[in-house]
């Protein structure tokens, strides 16, 4: 056996990101898993509350309807996003100038800002002055998505579909054009369908990217913010108070910084949770 | 099975070709009797895949018609002409299992369950694959790999002809050799056309009875390996084939006589040229070079082993003319004589041989 050397100096080279990682995630949540525990009156003063929070948020039914919206938003948003943007990416031209022009068309949603992007689709779904609103109220539709709880779903999905679909292209496309000829060319000597293609040999070389998209489109999805409160501010009503906006608006509107950290924290492990579980799974299925 | 005839074929890959160079595939017609198993040989770029893939549909060649058993099947698409292909890079559904995999073709053609299970267990038991029938094919080797590609070509038993497209490519040394006798013994076995392209002189000749020669998007010859061997009709069939390749030394004409170096040549048959070539050049391959008592003078300048004989290079002014020397026999040093074996040396005019 070959003697290791040792050298504990080596542990001071790590200190670098030890530090960093301390200062901008550590840090930050441990504040706020005190937050969760404690009570405060101001002044910096606290008291030890346990597990009080955690036990309020977990039975508030305000909690458990902006979570079961958030399930729905970001389910329907999945569930279009992913077979749209495979199914984009798959029409896209595969050579020749049309792709960089159908590339920068697709890149485009994603380099908007996005409390740009809700006010865009605001003025865009105005029901009197912005196109889309007029055309579907000149279609025979009552459509007004500040007063009908539908309409404002129907506007905020449209909006992140229009967002965030690219997304999926770009990476579905990154994908596809990756596999070699070969396999469309032995394919149609095997005589398949264009729909055994598909689902033999594109989708196979698609399933990693996919997997990452599904992640990310997932997270995203699951603490947005930014577009529904430009958008629709959460209502009419709470009717499109997802998650992030019901936070923002217990801890900056009321101050409640105790159920605010806890319900953090809850949204946290939950995002977390199930992109692990997902991951796992998917990786598994990868490995048999 | 069929015979398979290409009729004037010609391809460029240019939308508008105007110039020679434009041609990806000279103007060629070739006919491949039912069952031969034939090589398409020729180095890098030489038009040998674009040929291929115009036999098996993938490609619509500009001009010229393929016919299978007379029928014209120019513009039929790959499936419908029942042709198999293997490729240079394994090809395998990853999702699926082995059997799936070499059962997919027949699936896709609406096979019954029966058929396909006898056919499935028939292809795995000649090519080695029954143990890992029910493995991911993803998570085979490279030759297991190829051997999956080569199964679902075999597995439909009517195919019109088997198509190979480097196949060895990937596939390490010692199992190259042991897949190239799996060919050949699948081909006797079957009988099924088979056509091979390859860049690899050794892969070509050993597998195939007919070779034909590429360069340049052109067939320069079509022949046995023998033919190819002791004739070559173009110079670069002379170079491209045998190791080293052969000889060739500029010479001069003296009535009916090649002339190089001052000695006349003696030649298989003698010259007689219709037009004045730009180029007449002697073609002697190595190992029809002797040393002799008399003959042209020249340097020996290098001696290589390479076992079985040695390869001994000898100059005669800026010419370097190669021979094979059988073991046990000893260079001489220095100055030396050599005689050319009258039956395999040939006259080349602008690279074509002169008969």
């Amino acid at each position: 056996m070959a003697r290791k050397t040792t050298n504990q100096k080596a542990w001071f080279l790590v200190i670098p990101v030890v530090l960093l990682v301390a200062f901008n995630a550590i840090i930050p949540l441990m504040t706020v898993v005190n937050y969760s525990f404690q009570e405060t009156f101001g002044d910096n003063v606290f008291f030890w509350e346990g597990v009080k929070w955690y036990e309020q948020v977990l039975r508030s039914s305000r909690f458990h309807d902006s979570l079961l919206r958030q399930i729905i938003f970001t389910s329907i948003i999945l569930v279009i996003e992913i077979p749209l943007g495979v199914a984009i990416a798959l029409a896209m031209p595969k050579k020749g100038i049309w792709v960089s022009v159908c590339l920068v068309l697709m890149a485009l949603p994603l380099l908007i800002p996005w409390n740009v992007v809700g006010a865009m689709w605001n003025i865009y779904a105005l029901p009197e002055l912005g196109l889309l609103g007029r055309i579907i109220n000149g279609m025979g539709f009552d459509y007004n998505f500040t007063q009908g709880p539908l309409a404002a779903w129907f506007t905020t999905i449209m909006m992140d579909v229009w967002h965030w679909t690219s997304l999926v292209v770009l990476l579905a496309y990154a994908a596809l054009s990756s596999i070699p000829d070969a396999y469309y060319q032995a394919a149609k000597i095997d005589g398949a369908t264009p729909w055994a293609v598909f689902r033999y040999i594109q989708l196979p070389k698609m399933k990693r990217v996919l997997t990452i998209a599904i992640l990310l489109r997932f997270m995203d999805s699951f603490m947005i913010y930014t577009e529904p409160f430009v958008l629709t501010g959460g209502g009419p009503g709470n009717t499109t108070t997802f998650l992030s906006i019901d936070l923002v608006k217990i801890a900056l509107g009321q101050f409640d910084l105790g159920p605010a950290a806890a319900m953090s924290l809850i949204y946290f492990l939950i995002v977390l949770l199930t992109s692990w579980i997902f991951y796992t799974l998917m990786m598994n299925n990868e490995e048999k | 099975m069929a015979r398979i005839s290409l009729r004037n074929i010609r391809h460029s890959y240019v939308e508008e070709p105007s110039g020679e160079e434009d041609w990806a595939l000279k103007s060629m017609s070739v006919d491949w009797a039912d069952g031969t198993a034939c090589a398409l040989l020729g180095p890098s770029g030489c038009g040998k895949t674009t040929l291929l893939n115009i036999i098996s549909g993938l490609l619509m060649p500009t001009e010229g018609e393929v016919l299978f058993d007379d029928r014209d099947v120019t513009s039929i698409p790959p499936d419908a002409r029942n042709i198999a292909q293997v490729f240079q890079f394994p090809v395998v559904y990853d999702t699926m299992s082995v059997y799936d995999n070499l059962a997919f073709p027949l699936r896709n053609r609406g096979v019954d369950k029966k058929t396909i299970d006898r056919r499935v267990r028939e292809i795995a038991n000649m090519l080695d694959l029954e143990a890992m029938l029910f493995t991911r094919a993803a998570g085979l080797t490279a030759d297991g790999k190829q051997k999956i590609s080569l199964g679902r070509g075999l597995v439909r038993a009517d195919v019109n002809a088997i198509l190979f497209d480097e196949p060895l490519t990937v596939i390490d040394p010692h199992l190259k050799w042991m897949l190239r006798s799996k060919l050949k013994e699948l081909h006797q076995q079957f009988g099924a056309t088979m056509i091979y392209v390859t860049h690899d002189q050794t892969e070509a000749l050993t597998f195939a009875e007919q070779v034909i020669v590429m360069h340049e998007g052109a067939v320069v010859q079509i022949g046995t390996p023998i033919e190819l061997f002791e004739r070559p009709h173009h110079t670069f069939v002379g170079h491209f084939i045998g190791s080293p390749g052969m000889n060739l030394l500029p010479c001069e004409l003296d009535g009916e006589h090649a002339e190089f170096a001052g000695h006349s040549i003696r030649t298989e048959h003698p010259v007689r040229l219709k037009t004045t070539p730009d180029t007449l050049q002697i073609g002697v391959r190595p190992e029809f070079v002797k040393f002799a008592e008399s003959g042209i003078e020249v340097d020996v300048t290098k001696v290589t082993d390479i076992g079985r004989h040695a390869i001994v290079e000898t100059r005669s002014g800026d010419n370097i003319i190669r021979l094979l020397l059988p073991e046990g026999q000893s260079a001489p040093a220095g100055r030396a004589h050599l005689q050319f074996d009258p039956k395999h040396t040939q006259v080349y005019a602008d690279g074509w041989i002169v008969e």
